[in-house]
């Protein structure tokens, strides 16, 4: 029986970083091209920013729910989840894009036009190394955040160590409820460490 | 505000070479107007800046200097009128090839953080896709230049310098490219003022060995009377006067007297 539990934890776990690992990979990909999209479109910035916060204050439970009877991107397993974990994990990169170009100094913006840098060289060489901190500081509070979320997508068919929770309350078993909440905060731990130290590593300041 | 409409108090004194303007002019100003919003910063502006010359425009801030400069390296584009750089107008250069033909020093120097000494100096030849034995030398050559000895230099970050370090590097970074035109958007507005003057004697240095031509911001009247060939008093997005530097000392106006009271103060 002990044997069974670490086994089915191992397996859980890695399940488990699985749903966030991708959930993050899509966040990102589309959140910082949609952040350095915003600095150039002030207009759309409002609505875009608008859209991810709502986002954020649905109750993740609800926003499960909500996904469920939706048509192609809804309905019951590991795709819904990370859709929903994926909207979650938006709005901490695309604010954190967006904090990071707009606060490059205004001199050295406009010191890198005035020298004839061309909108593509101005982003890559000046705009996306001085935000690189901050938007990696995003990255990591969203990967933070989702690692605590995806507990919740074992409710719909998502697996993960919510799986131990959500059997863990339904059976009032208070072992069952710490293997899955131990090693979910031990994760969240480890990747807010770990990222921490890339950014200290490759950014110091 | 609508400035353009008011006026005019004074009577206007413009140099006569710039009411008839030699063979080709570096920039010419013609009739250069430019809004913004229902604001008029720069009203019907003419005047010629010419090869070798050192041109200051001297003015209280807000008085549209800055706005000057930026019209003339495309940073922005005149509501009315016409900015020609070395012939042709502004609105037909590619502002990118126009830009790398003009270096820029501006207060602080707007040094890139992340970048060292070396790097920052060497930015423009590499946008143009110099060789990298070439800018080497190049960087190592112009930091000599400026009094940076390159061992020890080369290597640092902007962070690690003293602002006039700083603004020497910002004046080796605009001479990179080797551009015909400079300019100086108030450069040595906050250093102390021993280090400005350091700062301002190696710019006459550097002039007498480039022979840049160059258009010079500042509000400093001691600066603009040093550094000047010509001196042009600019109010209210207008020019006052336009006339050497001896001439700028016995010209009358009120807002000439105005600038020339700071030397006596």
């Amino acid at each position: 029986m002990q044997s069974g539990l670490m086994s089915e934890l191992l397996e859980l776990t890695l399940e488990h970083v699985g749903l966030v690992a991708m959930a993050m990979a899509i966040a990102t990909a589309t959140a910082i091209p949609a952040g350095i999209l915003l600095t150039r479109r002030e207009a759309l910035r409002r609505w875009v920013l608008g859209f991810a916060n709502v986002m954020q204050t649905v109750p993740s439970l609800a926003l499960f729910g909500f996904l469920i009877p939706l048509p192609f991107v809804g309905g019951i397993g590991k795709h819904t989840a990370i859709l929903a974990l994926v909207l979650y994990a938006l709005l901490p990169i695309l604010q954190n894009t967006l904090t990071g170009i707009l606060g490059v100094d205004r001199a050295v913006r406009e010191s890198a036009i005035a020298m004839g840098m061309t909108g593509r060289q101005l982003l890559w060489l000046v705009e996306l190394p001085l935000a690189a901190r901050t938007i990696l500081a995003g990255v990591r509070v969203a990967t933070v955040i989702t690692i605590g979320t995806a507990t919740i997508a074992a409710a719909i068919g998502g697996g993960g160590l919510g799986v131990f929770i959500f059997r863990g309350l339904a059976s009032v078993d208070t072992t069952q409820i710490l293997a899955g909440a131990a090693p979910a905060a031990l994760i969240a731990l480890a990747a807010d460490k770990g990222l921490s130290w890339v950014e200290q590593k490759f950014w110091p300041g | 505000m609508a400035l353009c409409r008011e006026p005019v108090a004074r009577p206007t004194r413009l140099n006569l070479d710039s009411v008839n303007p030699p063979a080709s002019p570096i920039v010419s100003f013609r009739s250069v107007s430019y809004h913004f919003g229902r604001n008029d910063i720069i009203c019907n502006l003419s005047f010629d800046v010419e090869a070798g010359e050192t041109l200051v425009l001297l003015g209280r801030s807000g008085t549209g200097k800055t706005t000057v400069l930026k019209l003339v390296n495309g940073l922005l584009l005149p509501s009315e009128g016409a900015v020609l750089v070395e012939g042709t107008p502004t609105t037909a250069w590619d502002p990118i090839r126009l830009r790398r033909r003009i270096g820029y020093v501006i207060q602080e120097a707007g040094l890139f953080p992340h970048l060292t000494v070396a790097e920052n100096v060497g930015l423009v030849p590499r946008l143009e896709g110099r060789p990298q034995q070439d800018i080497l030398r190049r960087v190592a050559g112009l930091l000599t230049q400026v009094e940076l000895p390159p061992a020890e230099f080369a290597h640092r970050y902007p962070k690690e310098l003293s602002g006039g370090q700083r603004q020497r590097i910002g004046v080796a970074r605009a001479l990179a490219a080797d551009p015909p035109l400079l300019l100086f958007d108030e450069p040595f507005g906050a250093l102390d003022p021993i280090t400005r003057l350091e700062l301002q004697r190696q710019f006459l240095a550097l002039r007498r060995d480039l022979g840049k031509t160059a258009i010079f911001v500042t509000h400093d009247v001691r600066e603009a009377l040093l550094l000047a060939t010509r001196v042009g008093l600019m109010h209210r997005g207008r020019l006052e006067i336009l006339t050497t530097p001896s001439e700028f000392l016995r010209a009358r106006g009120e807002e000439v007297r105005a600038f020339l009271a700071c030397l006596d103060a």
